[in-house]
């Protein structure tokens, strides 16, 4: 190989990029419709096998199965809006910017066949390398969380990354996010062993503290606010 | 790539001759990447639990190195020296999101179990070895061929690794349940240390000391 100018070495270097960067465009737009159909289609699945719905096919009846409502976080109904298609990371990103934007949350509202009313909600923090999120099934009680699903965009394998595995998301069936004056104290995720008769917290996982951490922050922010339109509902609900 | 491949036009080569073959051949024992070689290591401890994502990571590696390799042979007589391992990296970045674009819009959940492993090929030792060591100074079809073999040889060893993790660890091939439950009900458990990177490190070991107690020429003279 014989040296070559400074010209030369610009001008195949400007091509070699250039050639890339429109080989990579092509592909991240073409790539882009199926990509997004398999994010959307992972949320419906999770949102309704949080009610027992693991029908390889039922995310195609989503909007049948469930009803889709938009709430800011001092509970009231947001007329119109999407709620399949809402960041909630984001919404709460531009929170932290602007304390004066009202973070919208979206929310399902499952009934069974015997007519009991299962909701539905999400949640989203930040672990200790980046983004974690989860989707929770709250009683019509508004108080006993009846099952929960957790992920994580990069946690620690072995540690954070724990957060999505059976052993952790069974621990919150049961729960209680109301203490016994039916004031909020949500679900912690703390040190040590915890049983049945501790209903506000569960076991942490050993060496993902920062992610056990921000799972116990990210319930605290979320569920306060969805509670705040819960709340509403519960006495038209009830049965007297 | 294409615009490449039409300035460069491959030169015509024969049937696959023995030659050939040996690219193909040699690194799946005698010069293995993994084994002998140590390379991309890494990744072989990372992606081994299970050996469904374990074969797609082993088929993505096998296209990336197959395909820089034989892109970078084309362009050998090309590259500036001066700018040539960042011309490399450049070719392999863009082969490795073409990857990764291409299992989250078709392989979703795979996709998501190897996270970023995909995004970690660019990193992968055997890649930029074989380039350095191979396409910058032989052709393009040779070149490809001992992509392939790289690719295959690595892919042996991560799958061999991933079948015994998953067999002792969770009990299972391929995501099927092989060790019958009247095991479990007798007092079998599954071993949790495949589960974790460090029962890779055991079973790649075995894997070089049963090699070596093989091919004694291996060895290296006292």
């Amino acid at each position: 190989m014989a040296s070559k100018g400074n010209t030369a070495t610009i001008v195949f270097a400007l091509v070699v990029t250039t050639l890339s960067a429109a080989l990579l465009a092509a592909a991240a737009t073409l790539l882009k419709p199926a990509q997004d159909e398999n994010i959307l289609k992972e949320k419906q699945q999770n949102i309704l096998s949080l009610v027992g719905l693991n029908g390889p096919d039922d995310y195609k009846k989503f909007d049948a199965l469930v009803q889709s409502i938009v709430i800011d976080q001092d509970g009231q109904i947001i007329p119109g809006a999407e709620a399949i298609s809402l960041d909630l990371a984001l919404e709460k990103k531009i929170s932290t910017k602007d304390p004066k934007y009202k973070v919208r949350y979206p929310m399902y509202v499952y009934k069974d066949p015997k007519g009991r009313t299962t909701y539905l909600l999400q949640t989203a923090g930040t672990g200790l390398w980046g983004p974690i999120w989860g989707y929770l099934a709250l009683d019509e009680d508004g108080n006993t969380l009846r099952s929960a699903i957790f992920d994580h965009k990069g946690e620690t394998p072995g540690l954070g990354a724990e957060i999505n595995t059976d052993a952790f998301e069974n621990q919150f069936i049961n729960k209680k996010v109301l203490n016994d004056q039916g004031q909020f104290v949500s679900v912690k995720v703390e040190k040590g062993k915890h049983d049945a008769s501790m209903p506000h917290a569960v076991d942490a996982i050993s060496g993902g503290t920062i992610t056990s951490n921000g799972v116990s922050k990210m319930l605290e922010e979320d569920l306060a606010s969805y509670l705040k339109y819960i709340r509403q509902q519960a006495p038209q609900t009830s049965p007297l | 790539m294409s615009e490449v491949a039409v300035q460069n036009p491959v030169e015509k080569k024969p049937l696959i001759g023995k030659k050939e073959r040996k690219l193909i051949t040699d690194p799946l024992s005698d010069n293995n990447p993994v084994t002998i070689q140590v390379l991309g290591i890494c990744s072989a401890l990372a992606v081994t639990t299970q050996m469904k994502p374990t074969m797609v990571m082993a088929l993505s590696v096998t296209a990336v190195v197959a395909l820089s390799n034989f892109v970078i042979s084309l362009m050998r007589n090309a590259i500036p020296p001066r700018i040539r391992i960042i011309v490399q990296l450049t070719v392999v970045s863009v082969l490795v999101i073409l990857v990764d674009q291409a299992l989250k819009a078709y392989m979703y959940d795979i996709s998501k179990q190897l996270s970023v492993f995909v995004g970690l090929i660019i990193t992968n030792c055997i890649v930029m070895g074989r380039l350095e060591a191979y396409a910058m100074g032989n052709k393009p079809v040779p070149s490809l061929l001992d992509g392939l073999g790289n690719g295959f040889g690595y892919g042996f060893v991560i799958l061999t690794v991933a079948f015994f993790r998953e067999l002792l660890g969770s009990g299972k091939i391929f995501g099927f349940q092989v060790i019958p439950d009247a095991m479990y009900e007798a007092g079998y458990v599954n071993n949790g240390l495949m589960m974790i990177p460090a029962g890779a490190l055991f079973v790649v070991a075995c894997f070089i000391w049963v090699q070596r107690s093989l091919a004694k020429h291996l060895e290296e003279k006292e």
